[in-house]
């Protein structure tokens, strides 16, 4: 074979071919590049053989894995060559080098469309062939009715039309408007009568296309694809061209029988009959040949025949052949067929009446679950996992945790979620549950989520026989040399909880527990210690009568924990250690956790169908429907009278119930409930944990700049209420129903608005039923919120429903909210929140409840349905960009601004997560504030902000922001602009008092040596140039030094400054 | 020196591999060259990531044809689902690497990601389709089969020398056999004549 006889092509692959190494090859394409390039730019010296023969060089350079970056609009271009050689280059190069989504291609649509409906057949092929394999949408719209023509056109030879069928498969599958259904229907019927196999195959794609999408427009063509197979199948008038190996093309024998699996049955009886005789052919004719592709083409038929039965739902004479012959080849050597036996298998499960015949083959599958071949290893499992029932489930579970031991890496994840689910699905007793997940994570720790071990401690929780049994077990594994983490903590866990139901047991006695938990502390992450720490409180509590040596050890890990970094455990050990201090109180405090709500719906079921109307005993089963909303319930199971205080859990597992005995306010108001002196409600008190988020916020950010650096990258999250439909200013209330008693907000909503801008957490809403509170977490653009819905009064609040209107820039999802919520109850809804781009709008929440009136007036079922618009939004921002040119800089002057010192602007910008970095501006009457905001579209942008004001009238001022984005920079503007203009009467929260007036002590260049991080510097320079101020760099021993000069410069900047008082 | 270097990459004598014939046939002499192995990117991302959001999981159709060899060195690569380079190189790297160890007596199917790929070697090729996982593997398989076929005859005892300095030619045969993801002609006569047909015009 000539060596295509392009000489420069040929020498140059063999040029790559005797390189040596890589690099010798990079070189070597690098060059080939360059000159490629050269040659490219001073275009007219090129004849077309030069370019056709460069644009292969690029494509082979591009096969190699070399990324190609230019040279496509040479490619592009020569599609629109005249003659034959080059268009076939430019198509094919084309096609490889680009997808769909280049813009390259849009510039080649005319000239496609002028091939396709042009005369030359040659062209006409090029064209088509090139849209089906990369045409995108664009092609679809334009080209689809040319190409529908072809496809139909009696002068055209089956080489162009079954181009044109799955030309037309392509643009379908990009847009599916583009065949009209009405006119194509008796088209496509009629191109199944085709006598061409390749034109028939190329159809039948189309038609499986079709149908997959639409099956009952296409129900004309059913007989059709009968026909086809009844042809193949007889091998009537079959050219023998299109034999394969004997076989008649088994290719379009295949893809009938698809097109057939997608109308839902057969009605007609005739047609139903004759189907059925091919199969009943094929599936008693397919034997085993000796040559391997006859033997595969053959069973490629037969196995599309089995699924074609099966969804047929045949006789259960055929269906028990299947089977059969499934059984068959479950147990051949032959690793394709036994692969595809296992996985046929596993679909024929979904067939009812069948499970029991494969239960017979488990030994064999269990056999294959051994297989060299992670392939049919694979499928072996999954076949295993869909046929257990309780039946089976002991053995199959108990099959995979020995297999899970000898299990390779990639499988064992799979491996050990599926024996947790089959464990939770049929476990026959809860021991056995037990000691399979114990197992489990003795096994393979590292696959098994956390999800898995919370079931076991809400089992162990929830089933008081279970416990001992529990106990014991996790005792057992802690005898272990070496456990793994997980293990550690359910067992500690475990032994924390109930360990003094083994008290009497060897080696069980709460200092011994102790011992062998404590001994495990060191090798544990922080993730774990806070576990560690719970369990020490619970044995010090169970320690009766207490034991001082034991109770001095624990109290001096309490003491060496109050100092530990990491917030939740310094926590956990203050608290612990002063509570542990209270004596018998801590005996009610530290009590057993409460049982988890059920998650089984059965246990629902049975709570629906009891009429119980009390309202203590709806709750309880409320409670239970609650289950489903993933929602984390703290209810005071107590009456109103006594005070009820619940206190918000810090962590899942340390939910505390506190019961109303005497002397326990002084604890709560220790933990993190705020009780409020009527006892009426309990609410979040937004200060700890909002310090808390600060300080998480500002951890793994500190690398970015020290603090007090100019740079602080921080996240501002904003919450509002919006306004209402009926448009009353401040007032959330939409009366609904015959009773229009409305519910009256309690404070002013747009104040609780406006306060939850400037902090993470607070009371979004509230009126004498219902109180809703908001806590915000961001980590980048993605946020954490979380709604607590907490139903002040003694009965249920009813068919709570919360809806959230994101606005377009805001992707939210609010976790089912339970329909009711239990008296005195409060009920946490996680919120998703992802920013995708800048903007100002505020997402709605339509908030709505209904609430039937207690004891006191029964007969009166007054509904009253209030809906509160919460919005939650957030910006940020700061600068990144070199230059800042509108539109990525904007200035506007802003009046009508309520005048507020300096130092309160300052205090304000800083709840806003806008950090203000004095000392950057010499001038004292401005704020320079930076920030980083984060989205989807932006990714993390810094922004700066400045604030001119001027001394003498405090009501305007003029600011100046700039970020990488021009929408960024708008929103940025228009959004501290409203605040500014509008902010509100009380600024700050109680956390927040005056500070110090930073802005106002600012130097110019002392702040600036507090850059230590040579980014931060950077980025502050940055900032300096932009707003005006000139800075020069010098390199110290290679340290950055920043100088800010005045004089010149700066006078140039500050005329502007006083310019603008005189507007 | 070129040799020893060769050894030292691979434990297989692959001087002369890709003369063999694929369908092993007698080998013809054509030049000798000494193939060195590529080094493609390394394996940072190796996890199963759920990389095809931009197409319907629905649609059966082949997503992309490789033809590499041994040593990971891409022969073709006819991807039929939008792809960014980046990502292309990093499917040809996770599917070398996926077949290139596979013992002969394993099946030819190997999941990967959310699909499927069947593949088959002949002499030191792979040739790789990759394909929805609900989709007729054994017609696949043949399909494979078929091309190399089609390849064989064309080239007359095709190697992998040939499909080297002819890659040209082998997308024109493949844009012959399969179009859009599907299988556009299977008689082998038909594509043949075509392709003579085409070598007239240039």
């Amino acid at each position: 074979m000539a060596l295509s006889g392009m000489r420069g092509l040929s020498v140059f692959i063999s040029d790559i071919r005797n390189c040596p190494n890589k690099d010798q090859e990079r070189l070597r394409v690098d060059k080939e590049l360059g000159n490629i390039r050269t040659r490219f730019k001073n275009e007219k010296g090129l004849t077309p053989y030069e370019k056709k023969k460069y644009v292969w060089k690029m494509l082979y350079i591009y096969m190699l894995g070399y990324d190609v970056d230019f040279g496509h609009m040479e490619a592009v271009s020569l599609i629109s060559a005249p003659k034959y050689p080059e268009k076939q280059v430019g198509y094919i190069v084309t096609s490889s080098l680009l997808n769909e989504n280049h813009d390259f291609l849009r510039l080649a649509i005319n000239t496609v469309r002028n091939d396709i409906i042009g005369r030359n057949e040659t062209f006409q092929c090029l064209a088509l062939t090139m849209v089906g394999n990369i045409g995108g949408r664009e092609f679809a719209e334009s080209l689809a009715a040319d190409v529908q023509k072809l496809l139909i056109s009696s002068s055209c030879r089956p080489l162009v039309r079954k181009k044109a069928a799955l030309c037309l498969l392509r643009l379908y599958r990009k847009n599916p408007d583009v065949v009209n259904i009405d006119g194509w229907v008796d088209r496509m019927a009629q191109l199944l009568d085709e006598r061409d196999i390749g034109v028939l195959t190329s159809s039948m794609s189309l038609l499986v296309a079709l149908v997959s999408n639409n099956h009952e427009a296409y129900w004309s063509c059913l007989p059709k694809c009968v026909k086809v197979l009844e042809r193949l199948a007889r091998n009537q008038d079959i050219p023998q061209e299109y034999t394969y190996y004997g076989i008649p093309s088994p290719w379009l024998q295949v893809k009938a029988m698809r097109a057939l699996q997608y109308f839902p049955t057969i009605e007609d009886p005739n047609c139903r009959r004759s189907l059925f005789e091919v199969l009943q052919r094929i599936l008693m004719g397919t034997d085993v040949v000796k040559n391997v592709n006859k033997n595969n083409a053959a069973h490629a038929v037969l196995f599309e025949a089995l699924a074609l039965v099966m969804h047929l739902d045949a006789e259960k004479e055929m269906m028990s052949q299947c089977v059969a012959l499934l059984g068959k080849f479950i147990a051949v050597r032959e690793p394709n067929i036994r692969y595809l036996g296992l996985e046929n298998m596993t679909r024929m499960l979904m067939v009812t009446d069948v499970q029991d015949s494969i239960k017979r083959h488990q030994a064999q599958i269990i056999t294959s679950l051994k297989d060299p071949d992670i392939s049919i290893r694979r499928r072996a499992l999954d076949l295993l996992y869909g046929m257990c029932d309780i039946s089976n489930a002991k053995d199959i579970v108990e099959e995979l945790l020995q297999y899970l031991s000898t299990a390779d890496f990639a499988m064992r994840e799979e491996l050990s979620l599926k024996a947790a689910i089959l464990a939770e699905k049929f476990a026959p007793d809860l021991s056995w549950y037990v000691d399979v997940i114990l197992q489990l994570i003795d096994k393979a720790g590292d696959f098994v989520s956390d999800d898995i071990w919370f079931r076991v401690v809400q089992f162990v929780t929830n089933n008081e026989d279970l416990q001992p049994y529990a106990a014991a077990k996790a005792r057992e594994y802690l005898d272990k040399p070496a456990i793994h983490e997980t293990m550690v903590k359910v067992s500690a866990y475990l032994l924390g909880e109930f360990s003094h139901l083994l008290a009497r047991r060897p080696g069980c006695s709460p200092k011994e527990i102790f011992i062998i938990i404590h001994e495990k502390l060191p090798t544990v992450s922080t993730s774990t210690i806070p576990i560690l720490l719970s369990t020490y409180a619970k044995i010090l509590m169970h320690t009766q009568p207490p034991d001082p040596e034991l109770q001095n050890q624990i109290w001096a890990i309490f003491n060496k924990y109050e100092s530990c970094i990491d917030a939740e455990i310094q926590q956990r050990a203050v608290e612990y250690f002063a509570l542990s201090r209270k004596g018998a109180a801590v005996m009610d405090i530290l009590a057993e956790m409460p049982k988890f709500p059920e998650r089984q719906s059965a246990l629902i079921k049975k709570a629906e169908v009891a009429e119980v109307d009390s309202a203590d005993q709806s709750a309880i089963k409320l409670r239970a429907q609650q289950q489903t909303s993933n929602a984390l319930v703290v209810t005071d199971q107590h009456s109103a009278n006594g005070p009820p205080p619940t206190v918000p859990a810090v962590g899942p597992l340390t939910l505390v119930k506190v019961p109303s005995t005497s002397g326990n306010a002084e604890h709560t108001s220790e933990g993190q409930a705020l009780t409020q002196p009527n006892g009426t409600l309990t609410k979040i008190d937004p200060q700890t944990p909002s310090e808390d988020l600060l300080g998480d916020l500002l951890g793994p950010l500190a690398i970015e700049g020290p603090p007090g650096a100019a740079v602080q990258p921080q996240q501002n999250a904003v919450s509002e209420v919006g306004g209402v439909p009926s448009a009353v200013d401040g007032a959330a209330i939409v009366p609904v129903g015959e009773y229009s008693n409305s519910v009256q907000p309690i404070g002013n909503i747009n104040e609780r608005f406006y306060a939850l801008c400037l902090k993470d957490s607070g009371v979004l809403y509230e009126d004498p039923y219902i109180q809703i509170g908001i806590k915000a977490e961001w980590r980048a653009q993605h946020g954490h919120l979380v709604l607590f819905l907490g139903n002040k009064n003694t009965s249920p609040l009813d068919s709570v429903q919360a809806l959230v209107l994101p606005p377009a820039h805001l992707k939210m999802e609010l976790s089912l909210v339970p329909e009711t919520i239990p008296p005195r109850a409060q009920v946490q809804c996680p919120l998703e929140v992802l920013n995708l781009r800048p903007s100002r709008d505020v997402a709605v929440l339509d908030f709505s409840y209904k609430f039937g009136e207690c004891e006191a007036s029964p007969s009166s079922s007054s509904e009253q349905i209030s809906s509160a618009y919460i919005s939650v939004c957030r910006r940020v921002l700061s600068s990144m960009e070199i230059s800042f040119r509108p539109p990525l800089k904007l200035q506007e002057v802003v009046r009508g601004v309520r005048p507020l010192p300096l130092a309160e602007m300052a205090n304000l910008f800083n709840s806003f997560r806008l950090m203000i970095c004095p000392g950057l501006d010499p001038n004292p009457n401005n704020l320079v504030a930076s920030t980083t905001f984060y989205s989807e579209s932006t990714r993390a942008m810094l922004c700066l902000i400045r604030i001119e004001t001027d001394p003498a009238d405090r009501t305007q001022l003029r600011m100046t922001v700039a970020s990488g984005d021009p929408m960024l920079t708008f929103e940025l503007k228009e959004f501290m602009k409203e605040q500014l203009v509008s902010i509100p009467t009380a600024p700050h929260g109680p956390t927040a008092p005056p500070t110090p007036p930073v802005a106002q002590v600012a130097q110019p260049t002392s702040p600036v040596k507090a850059l230590t991080d040579p980014g931060a510097m950077l980025a502050a320079e940055w900032s300096f140039e932009d707003f005006g101020l000139v800075t020069r760099k010098k390199s110290v021993n290679g340290s950055f030094l920043v100088l800010v000069m005045d004089g010149q410069s700066l006078a140039s900047f500050r005329p502007n400054n006083k310019a603008e008082p005189n507007k | 020196m070129h040799d020893s270097h060769a050894r030292f990459h691979s434990p297989f004598s692959f001087r002369n591999f890709n003369l063999t014939s694929l369908l092993g046939r007698r080998n013809r002499e054509k030049r000798k060259k000494v193939q060195c192995p590529r080094f493609t990117e390394s394996a940072r991302n190796s996890q199963f990531l759920f990389y095809y959001r931009s197409f319907d999981l629905s649609i059966r159709m082949i997503r992309f044809i490789l033809l590499q060899n041994r040593q990971g060195k891409t022969r073709l690569a006819k991807y039929y689902v939008p792809l960014e380079d980046s990502e292309k190189h990093k499917v040809e790297y996770e599917v070398h690497r996926l077949v290139v160890n596979r013992d002969p007596k394993f099946t030819n199917f190997v999941e990967f990601r959310t699909h499927k790929v069947i593949y088959r070697r002949y002499a030191g090729l792979f040739f790789s389709l990759c394909v929805d996982i609900t989709d007729n593997e054994l017609a696949y398989l043949e399909c494979i089969h078929l091309f190399v076929e089609i390849l064989d005859h064309f080239f007359s005892n095709v190697c992998e020398l040939d499909l080297v300095f002819n890659f040209h030619k082998v997308y024109l045969i493949l844009d012959e056999f399969i179009l859009a993801g599907e299988l556009q002609e299977t008689s082998k006569k038909a594509i043949i004549e075509r392709m003579g047909e085409l070598e007239k015009l240039e």
